[in-house]
């Protein structure tokens, strides 16, 4: 298991994940979410090939109410 | 003469009234709401997917993009790094280059940080985004905003849901005089009808409100009502009102009054 950061929080996950693959892991519907990775956003095409490191900070969003 | 549309950035509005999604009592009522608005932007804000439970519904499905421009705000940030970091995250989800700016500096009051807020605009403003800055009723700051780049300026009323109202007419007026290339839309304060209604009768090009309309009693009934308001303000304003003055001017002619000897 490696260690990352997902909005805040630790979290062990399996070495060789794809962001596309974590976010199935944490059940996310990838359209309805923007992620950033070490303080860059990914955009949605690369979610497939963007890697997921040991120490990799997480911000997963989405849209919600707000004025 | 500005055009007949709101138009920002090329983008022309088929009303003047933008509204939020925030507060509602409900999903479906916020959906009527829009509906009975006639609105077409919306206001989100960006925030953490709750990763214990998804089974919540999401906004989305209760915003048809084909009819309503997603406008995502910076809502919560407080350094001009997190804004536009948001913004970028804004972008990514709601696929559009529009933000609405918000660099906060005080909790009490929500006001805006005016050094954040310029430092974030002028940064969005070279990724290519359409800013749109929430700001303080100061000309001066309006005017920096704009030579910034911003795509409209954004002065509150009074304080985010306060309700109190457009509390500095004059200000409002001296960054109605000193921008005129780019619109200028109220954010923040509007109470009720009237208050929108002063807005755009003063030349506003747009008003925005979320509490008023979710946090009525019935927001849909609001709604419809600040869209009445934006409209009649607005055609006031291009009708051109009369001149204030202290004493009576007879509407009915004096000639010809019964009774006189």
């Amino acid at each position: 298991m490696i260690e990352i950061v997902v909005n805040g929080r630790r979290r062990d996950v399996d070495p060789g994940l794809t962001l596309e693959s974590l976010l199935a892991a944490l059940e996310l519907p990838p359209g309805r979410v923007a992620v950033e990775r070490n303080r860059r956003v990914v955009p949605h095409g690369s979610f497939a090939t963007e890697p997921v490191e040991p120490g990799d900070c997480f911000e997963v969003v989405t849209l919600v109410g707000g004025g | 003469m500005k055009s007949e549309k709101l138009t920002i950035a090329g983008r022309s509005l088929g009303s003047r009234l933008i509204v939020g999604t925030g507060k509602y009592p409900s999903f479906e009522i916020m959906r009527q709401a829009h509906e009975a608005s006639g609105s077409e932007a919306v206001t989100v804000a960006v925030r953490r997917v709750n990763l214990s439970d998804r089974s919540k519904e999401s906004l989305l499905d209760y915003i048809d993009p084909k009819r309503f421009m997603l406008l995502p705000n910076t809502a919560g940030c407080y350094t001009a790094d997190d804004a536009v970091r948001t913004a970028r995250l804004g972008r990514e989800a709601g696929l559009s280059s529009f933000v609405k700016l918000e660099v906060i500096g005080d909790e009490k009051t929500l006001f805006p940080d005016n050094e954040g807020l310029l430092e974030a605009t002028r940064i969005l403003v070279k990724e290519g985004f359409v800013v749109m800055p929430y700001t303080n009723d100061d000309v001066v700051m309006a005017k920096k905003l704009r030579d910034a780049g911003a795509a409209a300026v954004m002065p509150l009323g009074a304080p985010i849901g306060s309700g109190l109202g457009i509390r500095n007419l004059v200000n409002l007026t001296l960054i109605l005089e000193a921008i005129t290339d780019i619109p200028v839309i109220v954010d923040a304060g509007v109470g009720t009808a009237s208050d929108a209604a002063v807005a755009m009768e003063m030349g506003c090009d747009g008003v925005l409100m979320n509490t008023a309309i979710a946090g009525a009693r019935d927001p849909v009934r609001m709604a419809r009502a600040m869209r009445l308001a934006v409209e009649a303000g607005r055609l006031a304003f291009e009708a051109g009102r009369i001149p204030r003055k202290l004493y009576a001017t007879a509407s009915s002619p004096l000639e010809g009054t019964p009774f006189i000897p």
